[in-house]
């Protein structure tokens, strides 16, 4: 599972008002290389959850993401080769998501989060 | 990529081993499967360089077609544990990187304005009345740009009036009318084959923004 969908995802468990942006419990990381694409980056700016994205990828283990960003960083080179490496080059393999509210937890197998939800949670 | 050359991978792709009736699984054909997402790349740009789910993806055709036209990233979510574990098979065989997720589509909770365009073939919705209509109305909700969904022609005109009314939507329109074929899978299946009056929709929702800057 990619940053990007961990960008997205949040807890689906029936009268959790605050479910984003789920913790992550690390077993295993895998990194997989994609082909760079600034126009691709610069359109998902606007849309990431920046201090989600920094979280996520710092439980990844990958510490080089500002903490704080503007839109001028879009100039950048260097800032962009981060941001694609975190968006779309790691991937968290074996673990868990955590829903922040409740401590409920979804694990993740060969990169696959389970959300699905137990009857009284529906 | 060329349309012949995105059907026949397609058509190599793994399909479910064992089929569960409940949730109406049936394979989507690599016909009907690469002229959804060719028609959605190539006359309204909705793959290429997007983010692209499937809803209720089975063994992944859908969304590794548009892997297949260079979506940038693609998400493809299903209920059942099974049909992931095939669907993410197939992506490693054709060394495509997809996310899969696990979900009742029905539960999903996505935070807005992530995904540009979903994809899908929903539940036909034989076996449990609205099913395809309770995937429309997520889809609706998650996609910014577009979706392309697939509905029995009998059901032209509630599809229509529902998406209009109810999910959202400012446009819905029929693209085209197919056959889609449905194998003798299940043993209530009397004839060997039956061809089934597909439309395939594409569905503009509301929140739909102007492209890029």
């Amino acid at each position: 599972m990619r940053l990007l969908t961990h960008n997205m995802l949040s807890s689906n468990i029936k009268g959790v008002t605050n479910g984003f942006p789920l913790r992550m419990e690390v077993g295993k990381v895998v990194e997989k290389t994609v082909d760079f694409n600034a126009d691709f980056l610069r359109n998902m700016f606007a849309k990431v959850e920046w201090n989600a994205l920094v979280e996520g990828s710092k439980a990844l283990g990958y510490f080089e993401l500002p903490d704080n960003v503007e839109s001028s960083m879009l100039e950048s080179d260097e800032f962009l080769h981060k941001f694609h490496h975190a968006l779309l080059e790691l991937h968290l393999e074996q673990g868990a998501l955590i829903c922040p509210e409740t401590g409920r937890r979804f694990p993740v197998s060969k990169g696959i989060p389970n959300m699905l939800l137990h009857e009284d949670e529906v | 990529m060329k349309l012949k050359q995105l059907e026949s991978h397609l058509g190599s792709l793994q399909q479910f081993d064992n089929p569960k009736i409940e949730l109406e699984q049936y394979p989507t054909g690599p016909h009907i499967a690469s002229r959804l997402l060719y028609t959605a790349d190539n006359s309204f740009g909705d793959v290429k360089d997007k983010v692209v789910a499937d809803f209720g993806c089975g063994c992944g055709t859908l969304g590794l077609a548009a892997a297949l036209l260079g979506a940038k990233h693609v998400i493809g979510v299903d209920i059942d544990a099974e049909s992931i574990e095939i669907a993410s098979s197939n992506a490693d065989e054709l060394e495509l990187d997809v996310d899969f997720i696990q979900c009742d589509i029905r539960h999903l909770r996505w935070r807005g304005g992530m995904v540009d365009t979903v994809v899908l073939n929903p539940p036909f919705g034989t076996r449990k009345k609205g099913a395809d209509m309770e995937f429309l109305s997520t889809a609706l909700r998650v996609a910014s740009e577009a979706v392309y969904s697939l509905h029995k022609s009998t059901t032209r005109d509630h599809v229509k009036r529902t998406s209009l009314r109810d999910y959202n939507a400012v446009s819905a329109e029929v693209l085209c009318e197919l056959r889609f074929d449905v194998p003798q899978l299940y043993k209530f299946h009397k004839k060997k084959e039956v061809d089934v009056a597909v439309d395939l929709w594409r569905f503009v929702p509301k929140t739909s923004s102007p492209k890029r800057l």
